[in-house]
């Protein structure tokens, strides 16, 4: 294969399935920047791809140290690839700060592309290395030492630009050479730049870029470069989509798909603002947005505004969710549709709000006081973020019910190729009010979803009350009549339950019964079906489901629960679904637990898997 | 269908539902104001809302034959916020208390203020927590005995009309509960002004805290315990053998004896304005207290400037303007798209 441009006489091209990269540097090296460029080339050359941000809490942490070291993996294929992979084959760190913070990572004989301008004295002291760490790497990574700094400012020295300028363009110096490296297209980085900069700027830029590129064919330190070749792919339009962006397309997709104005009440919060901004930039669908002075009222607007007759959604993550339960639980009460997007972070508390954690599950089932069922739906993928806000919204205004939507900053920031939907495919439900007065009863419920009617303000001789008081069947008057109570609470939670017939019967990945299920829900999807696949091409008996749906469950969970002798539920908390599964369905499910603020590593969960089925089975 | 325009009266804004005030709660006077008005207003019944909280006075929407909604402790404003941004069409009324607004809900009442959303917000101060059974509020006075605060609270009070000038308020009012026709006045006034309007309605709780307004509430000594603001006209108090007016020296005011005949405007009396652009001078009549001073009653400031609601609706208008209407094509396929043909 012969891809190579050749103006210099042609390296060695090999061709490889897949690799994982990690650029790294400080925080002000724009490394996030440069992630994102190469993932949109590799996207454009036809692999398949994830990425992982993973950037300090610190907007600038202290120049050259550990804790402001910031950076971004893509793991991209000829194959199916579902997370950024465990260990980058090839590292790329701007410092020794970014060296130090993540060579253990790189799997063994990999690739560490270094600025070697970089390694003073006082930047190694700052990283806290005591001496030069690279002669030792020698001898365990393909250490390829790159002049970084002072090669950028030769090609930029002519230019009228100041110094500082000039050493911020050395990222893309970088990035060219890594397009060299594994031929990717340098054309739309190339746009990009001439759309986002003038001048000078932008001639640096578009020089440094080239620049690298060049540098790439010439340099001896590089022998050879790499080909992955396009992989199989469902046709369609595609495009790279994180899960906050898909989040927000989803909300502003709501409203015109169901015809209905949307109302978004939020409060700034890490790693949820970004669905916030997105959905902002977007007010000529009708689409309003609040930010409010805090959590509560982010929600109690939303909740207003559900109540005036709009489509209404407050996002959030953990520290914000809890302060919304009481008004979830209002609006439980009122039985209003509301969607409440939690994207979940790491720790209690403020914890690591950059980290990752799925540990939300039982807050959003049971967070509230009293008996106060929700649904929950958690997105397997970044792209699936649309498709579950679009899927939560459905619920909420067919069973006038708030809905919960789990995500975590792992699918937030994360990024994928995203096969545009067909907008004519997608669900368009019909929103009726009720408008007659003669047969209007506010807690008159629907026989089949037992939703009540949703009458909105503006609407002649449907005047009435509601609130968080308790209310009498039927006509929603107060009530504290001991057996309309009872009978209050088992509708709602009858209501939630009998969402399931919406819900699709759940697929396995893998044999229909066996040995060992693997459990997971949500954003893990990536790296357990990857480990599931895995260990089957190994010979082993095991297979998996990843649960959308958390309440109600899919209504044939139970029955492939019992068809294994063994189940494994691994999650990113200390153990929430597997607590449902043994008290729903009295199953000796294992629990599996992480929480490093990282997402799992395929290789640990085949680890596992492995150490399950070599056990001997109890009888 | 209710056929709206003229027809209604005050009957058609009270609901079915028994009231559960204490008898001689100063709140039975206050909704029968409410709904005296309502039917004035020009605005069809099945447009308004009442939203509240929790607390005596949150019980009013169950009484109010209109959409209402009640809510959770202290957040009736930022509920009231999402109804008008995303409906500005309805009119937007707030009830709350003492301690439902200033306490629990002063953060979202200071930013309804600021906002400057255009809702009107009546707030019964009666001094006092009534359904939790009587213990201090945050405008109770200092050394006040509750089960709460048996040796008497050591909390400095706030005062609700001084605390929403400080958010930048556009339209501050104070009624009294008994009064009904400056009570209906204020009411109107609050309704006509476009923003958020508060009105603090000085209210009796019979039961926890008796006649903490009765200087006020009384009309004998009204005249002398109360000022009653007009606009353009000086600020006197008491009888006409024995006026009295206030005046505002370096914004400090005080209080001035007037002979029989003198020309209070001549003698240094201040000419109340409701328009004056620094909140300072609504702020010293808030400062006005008993006894030392008549307590204000009436419009302290009335500006003009744009709503929330209103520039909301503006940017969406705007945005379709220089946009057109959102293309759910158009966003998804935004920005870099490639096409993976078939194999």
């Amino acid at each position: 294969m012969n891809a190579m441009s050749g103006k210099v006489p042609a390296k060695a091209v090999r061709q490889i399935e897949g690799v994982a990269i990690r650029f790294t540097g400080d925080s002000g090296d724009g490394m996030q920047l440069t992630g994102t460029k190469f993932t949109e080339a590799t996207a454009l050359a036809g692999n398949e791809l994830a990425t992982l941000p993973d950037y300090p809490a610190e907007i600038r942490a202290p120049a050259g140290t550990l804790a402001g070291v910031s950076g971004f993996q893509i793991h991209f294929s000829s194959k199916s690839v579902r997370t950024p992979a465990d260990h980058p084959d090839v590292l790329v760190a701007f410092n020794p700060a970014a060296l130090r913070a993540n060579i253990d990572d790189v799997r063994p004989g990999g690739m560490v592309i270094v600025n070697s301008n970089s390694f003073t004295d006082k930047s190694l002291k700052r990283a806290g290395y005591a001496e030069d760490p690279r002669p030792s790497l020698r001898d365990r990574y393909a250490m390829v030492e790159i002049p970084l700094t002072r090669l950028n400012r030769e090609v930029l020295k002519d230019l009228d630009i100041s110094m500082r300028d000039a050493d911020r363009c050395k990222n893309f110096f970088a990035l060219g050479l890594m397009y060299w490296l594994y031929h990717r297209p340098m054309e739309p980085t190339e746009r990009w730049l001439e759309n986002r900069f003038k001048g000078d700027l932008l001639e640096a830029n578009l020089r440094v870029l080239r620049a690298g590129h060049a540098f790439g064919e010439t340099t001896e330190l590089l022998p050879v470069s790499y080909i992955v070749p396009k992989a199989k792919i469902q046709p369609g339009v595609y495009r790279n989509v994180t899960g906050n962006t898909a989040l927000a397309w989803g909300i502003v997709a709501a409203g015109a798909l169901m015809q209905k104005d949307v109302f978004l009440g939020a409060y700034p919060i890490t790693p949820a603002s970004d669905v916030l901004h997105e959905v902002a930039r977007h007010r000529h669908f009708g689409v309003k947005t609040f930010q409010a002075e805090d959590e509560i009222s982010a929600i109690s607007a939303a909740i207003g505004a559900s109540f005036a007759g709009v489509l209404s959604v407050t996002t959030t993550s953990g520290p914000g969710f809890v302060l919304k339960q009481e008004a979830l639980g209002l609006a439980v009460m009122a039985e209003l549709p509301l969607v409440v997007i939690d994207i979940q972070r790491a720790g209690p508390s403020t914890g690591m709000p950059t980290k990752i954690e799925q540990a939300d599950l039982l807050l959003a089932l049971y967070g509230r006081n009293s008996d106060s069922p929700m649904p929950v739906i958690a997105p397997l993928s970044p792209g699936d973020c649309f498709y579950t806000v679009l899927e939560a919204f459905e619920w909420a205004v067919k069973y006038m019910t708030p809905v919960v939507v789990l995500s975590n900053g792992h699918l937030a920031n994360s990024s994928e190729p995203w096969r545009i939907p067909d907008i004519e495919t997608l669900s368009r439900p019909r929103i009726t009010h009720w408008t007659d007065a003669k047969t209007f009863q506010p807690y008159a419920r629907n026989p089949e979803t037992l939703a009540r009617p949703w009458a909105i303000p503006g609407t002649p001789g449907l005047e009435h009350r509601i609130g968080g008081l308790a209310k009498e069947q039927t006509t929603g008057n107060v009530s504290y009549d001991p057996e309309n109570n009872e009978q209050m609470i088992r509708l709602r939670a009858e209501k939630v339950a009998r969402i399931a017939v919406d819900i699709p019967p759940i697929e396995i990945d893998g044999p229909e019964s066996g040995e060992l299920l693997v459990v997971g829900w949500g954003g893990t999807f990536g790296a357990i079906t990857s480990a599931v696949e895995a260990a089957r091409v190994d010979g082993k008996p095991v297979s998996s489901i990843q649960l959308r749906h958390l309440n109600p469950f899919p209504t044939n969970l139970e029955q492939i629960l019992r068809r294994f002798d063994k189940i494994l539920v691994p999650e990113l908390n200390q153990g929430q679904l597997v607590r449902l599964l043994r008290s729903e369905f009295l199953v000796p499910a294992i629990g599996m637990n992480k929480v490093r603020g990282q997402p799992f590593l395929i290789e640990e969960l085949r680890a596992r898997i492995d150490e399950l089925l070599s056990e001997e089975t109890s009888p | 269908m209710t056929d709206h325009f003229g027809k209604l009266t005050s009957k058609d804004f009270a609901s079915d539902q028994d009231i559960r005030w204490c008898p001689g709660c100063g709140d039975y006077s206050v909704l029968a104001n409410v709904q005296r008005v309502m039917p004035e207003l020009g605005i069809p019944r099945e447009n308004f809302v009442f939203v509240s909280g929790i607390g005596c006075s949150s019980r009013f929407p169950y009484y109010m034959n209109t959409y209402g909604f009640h809510t959770i402790h202290g957040r009736a404003p930022a509920f009231a916020t999402g109804i008008k941004a995303s409906r500005p069409d309805l009119s937007v009324w707030v009830v709350t208390g003492d301690g439902d607004g200033l306490s629990i809900g002063g953060n979202h009442l200071l930013h309804t203020i600021r906002r400057n959303i255009d809702i009107q917000i009546l707030l019964f101060n009666n001094r006092v927590y009534g359904l939790t059974k009587g213990q201090y509020s945050p405008t109770s006075p200092i050394g006040m005995r509750t089960q709460s605060t048996p040796d008497g609270s050591i909390d400095h009070p706030i005062d609700p009309l001084a605390f929403a000038l400080g958010a930048g308020a556009t339209f501050v009012a104070r009624t009294i509960d008994v009064d009904g026709p400056h009570l209906q006045q204020m009411l109107r006034r609050a309704h006509s002004h476009p923003g958020t309007a508060l009105i603090e309605i000085l209210q009796n709780c019979p039961v926890y805290n008796d006649n903490e307004w009765i200087e006020v509430e009384d009309r004998k000594s009204r005249i002398n315990a109360a000022l009653v603001l007009e606009d353009g006209e000086p600020l006197l108090f008491g009888s006409e053998d024995q006026r009295r007016g206030i005046r505002l020296h370096d914004g400090i005011p005080t209080v001035v004896e007037l002979q029989k005949g003198e020309d209070p405007i001549a003698a240094g009396v201040a000419v109340h304005n409701e328009r004056t652009q620094t909140p300072a001078y609504a702020f010293a009549l808030a400062s006005l207290k008993r006894p030392e001073f008549p307590l204000p009653i009436g419009v302290f400031r009335a500006v003009e400037t744009a709503t929330y609601d209103a520039l909301l609706q503006g940017q969406v208008a705007d945005a379709i303007v220089k946009r057109g209407a959102g293309s759910l094509y158009d966003l998804l396929h935004s920005g870099d798209t490639w096409t993976v043909g078939p194999s």
